[in-house]
């Protein structure tokens, strides 16, 4: 049990910059979880905390110790893989064994720690099975129980969940956070699936291009995405952007998108001026975009997406710009072609700087 | 139909012809006597040829070279191209000039290495000969003791561009994840060979040793180039016996014999390669 912390680490791969002065500290028995799109950099960030990859620079910190140069076999964190990599020729008893067997644990400790481990993860029918006779959830717990057998300081789970299907996916979700209650240890959880990271973190840590973008508890992060691509990568469907000028109204700044001019709430006009801004990008979550007939915005319906309890209706603006919102079952279904008129609450408006994409009222 | 026999025709008559039409007919051939002169009759004579030949001290004394040079060869072989395919698997700067330099001999025909190995054995002016401190005397190929040993170590050599490129094409093939997590799991470099590398390569080491030992059974250029059979048969593998008493003894009748010994024993090892394949040596994962 212990916290993991990267210190300014770098990772190059020839040209290629995989990890981009990452600073990040994970708490003891804290669930992290990693979450960017596929190649930005968040698996060889975890490589390096299990010491598979090597910073090109910075220090990477397990405990109150630094780990560059500690062998993966010394740093005492177990690691489970995508593929789950369990060996294929053994049991799954050896298969659970092998940590404790490279560790030169006695015997009937080992044995004792095996059946506890398959205990916990109901595995204990399956100890003479090989992983070719398992399903694929089966060889996930198997590939759970080598992680867990010799309570390691830290798990580092590399998108443990990608290979099993929808229905089995969220039965095991559910199980994961159960067992790191359990188990009260640190989880580092890479994944590309935001459900994922926002049913299962303490905290996320969004990831684009090698750099840290946003890190925090799941509903601020939603709430507060920090610039556009966490904006756009955090909820489904994803925030609608709207390109806007800012103009000076008689009562104070407002932002003018296709068709209508929307006044902005006195922060974020506070937050603008300060920037001395003239674009800006204004995000609305859908389920923050009403329908209403005195909406001010103008927009045609293209397609309207029926979930079984809701709706959800992309729009086009007079600008082409094209934008979600989201409907109840129990509204009347609007026509493809029709135009509607769109709403919201000042208070839910985000407002991003056009250039940077950063958010105006950032802290 | 038709269209399809026509289409298998050409190669129907060259498999005829060269396989066959000897094939049977060898079988015919070892039911009669080679007559002791040119032109006399073929006398029949059964599966009592069977018998003579394969109790002969020629088929007893070439069997148990064969089997002795198969066994210096194949396993040796083997090691040497899985070292050097280790080796070579090692992420190093220039490492590929040294997988073009360990594969070579794959492209050195068996005269070219034997020439060059009877050079190096020569017993005036051989280096190897001089290294092993043999300068003056007998070469290794033409001493009783040493001829096979010698013969093995030119045919290990020549076949170690083979066994290397076998073995590397098995660790590529081992995934990269197994060996991590094992690393991740604590085990050093011994532990992670001997419990991941080496299980996941035994469909390729089997593979190599029963085609290296078809092979190694049928050797033949090395010991025609090198001893021709001698000193005094220590050297006189199963196929060039057969060599020998066709051309040399212009007894067909008897080598047809012999060639039915050496094809029941590739057949054999044959079987034992399908049998256990069908049994999955290899890992599904």
């Amino acid at each position: 049990m212990a916290r993991v912390a990267f210190d300014h680490v770098t990772k190059r791969f020839g040209d290629v910059v995989a990890v981009d002065d990452l600073t990040l500290e994970i708490a003891d028995k804290e669930f992290l979880v990693l979450l960017g799109p596929s190649g930005c950099g968040k698996s060889t960030a975890l490589r390096m905390i299990a010491g598979l990859d090597d910073p090109t620079e910075g220090t990477i910190s397990i405990g109150d110790e630094i780990v560059n140069d500690v062998e993966p076999r010394d740093r005492d964190v177990a690691m489970v893989f995508q593929t789950y990599a369990l060996y294929p020729h053994m049991t799954v008893r050896r298969n659970v064994e092998f940590p404790l067997k490279s560790r030169n644990v006695p015997h009937e400790e080992r044995t004792r720690l095996v059946e506890d481990a398959a205990e916990t993860l109901g595995l204990t029918d399956l100890l003479d099975r090989k992983p070719a006779q398992l399903s694929g959830g089966q060889r996930q717990r198997v590939a759970l129980a080598r992680a867990i057998v010799r309570r390691p300081q830290a798990f580092l789970m590399d998108e443990p969940l990608s290979n099993l299907d929808a229905k089995l996916r969220v039965q095991t979700r559910a199980d994961l956070i159960e067992l790191q209650a359990q188990l009260q240890t640190t989880v580092v959880y890479v994944t590309h699936d935001q459900v994922e990271a926002m049913t299962m973190g303490n905290r996320i840590a969004i990831i684009a291009k090698g750099a840290l973008q946003q890190v925090g508890p799941p509903q601020d992060v939603y709430e507060r995405p920090a610039n556009l691509f966490v904006a756009g990568f955090i909820g489904t469907p994803p925030m609608n952007i709207i390109g806007a000028k800012v103009v000076q109204e008689a009562d104070g700044l407002a932002v003018s998108v296709p068709g209508a001019r929307v006044p902005l709430p006195a922060e974020l006009a506070h937050a603008v001026a300060a920037r001395n801004l003239e674009k800006v990008a204004v995000g609305v979550r859908p389920e923050h975009l009403l329908l209403a007939p005195d909406g001010f915005v103008p927009a045609t319906v293209t397609v309207v997406e029926s979930l079984g309890h809701e709706r959800n209706i992309a729009c086009r603006l007079d600008d082409g710009t094209l934008v979600i919102t989201r409907q109840d079952m129990d509204d009347p279904r609007p026509t493809v072609g029709e135009t509607l008129r769109l709403t919201t609450e000042p208070e839910f408006l985000h407002v991003f700087d056009a250039d940077t994409g950063e958010r105006v009222d950032a802290p | 139909m038709m269209l399809g026999y026509a289409l298998v025709l050409p190669s129907l008559l060259v498999f005829g012809t060269f396989i066959f039409y000897p094939f049977v007919k060898n079988f015919w051939l070892a039911l009669y006597r080679t007559p002791p002169f040119p032109n006399l009759p073929r006398s029949w004579v059964g599966l009592s040829q069977y018998r003579s030949v394969l109790t002969s001290q020629l088929f007893t004394n070439s069997f148990r070279v064969t089997v002795e040079f198969v066994v210096l060869t194949v396993p040796l072989g083997i090691a040497l191209g899985l070292a050097l395919a280790v080796l070579a698997h090692q992420r190093l700067r220039g490492i590929s000039v040294f997988r073009t330099i360990f594969s070579s001999t794959v492209v050195t025909s068996v005269a070219v290495a034997s020439l060059i190995s009877l050079t190096l054995l020569n017993p005036q002016i051989g280096l190897l000969n001089y290294w092993l401190g043999r300068t003056g005397s007998l070469s290794p190929l033409d001493d009783p003791k040493w001829a096979l040993v010698a013969v093995a170590g030119v045919t290990i050599w020549q076949n170690l561009g083979l066994s290397f490129i076998i073995m590397s094409a098995g660790l590529q093939a081992v995934p990269d994840d197994l060996l991590e997590a094992a690393r991740v799991d604590g085990a050093g470099t011994w532990s992670r060979f001997r419990n991941v590398t080496l299980p996941m390569l035994s469909p390729t080491l089997f593979f190599a040793t029963i085609v290296g030992s078809i092979l190694a059974f049928h050797s033949f250029g090395q010991i025609d180039l090198l001893t021709q059979g001698g000193p005094a048969d220590h050297t006189n593998v199963l196929v060039y016996a057969i060599y020998k008493t066709v051309f040399q003894e212009n007894n067909d009748g008897k080598a047809a014999v012999l060639a039915i010994a050496l094809f029941a024993i590739t057949l054999v090892l044959t079987m034992v390669q399908l049998r256990l394949l069908e049994r999955r040596v290899s890992y599904e994962r």
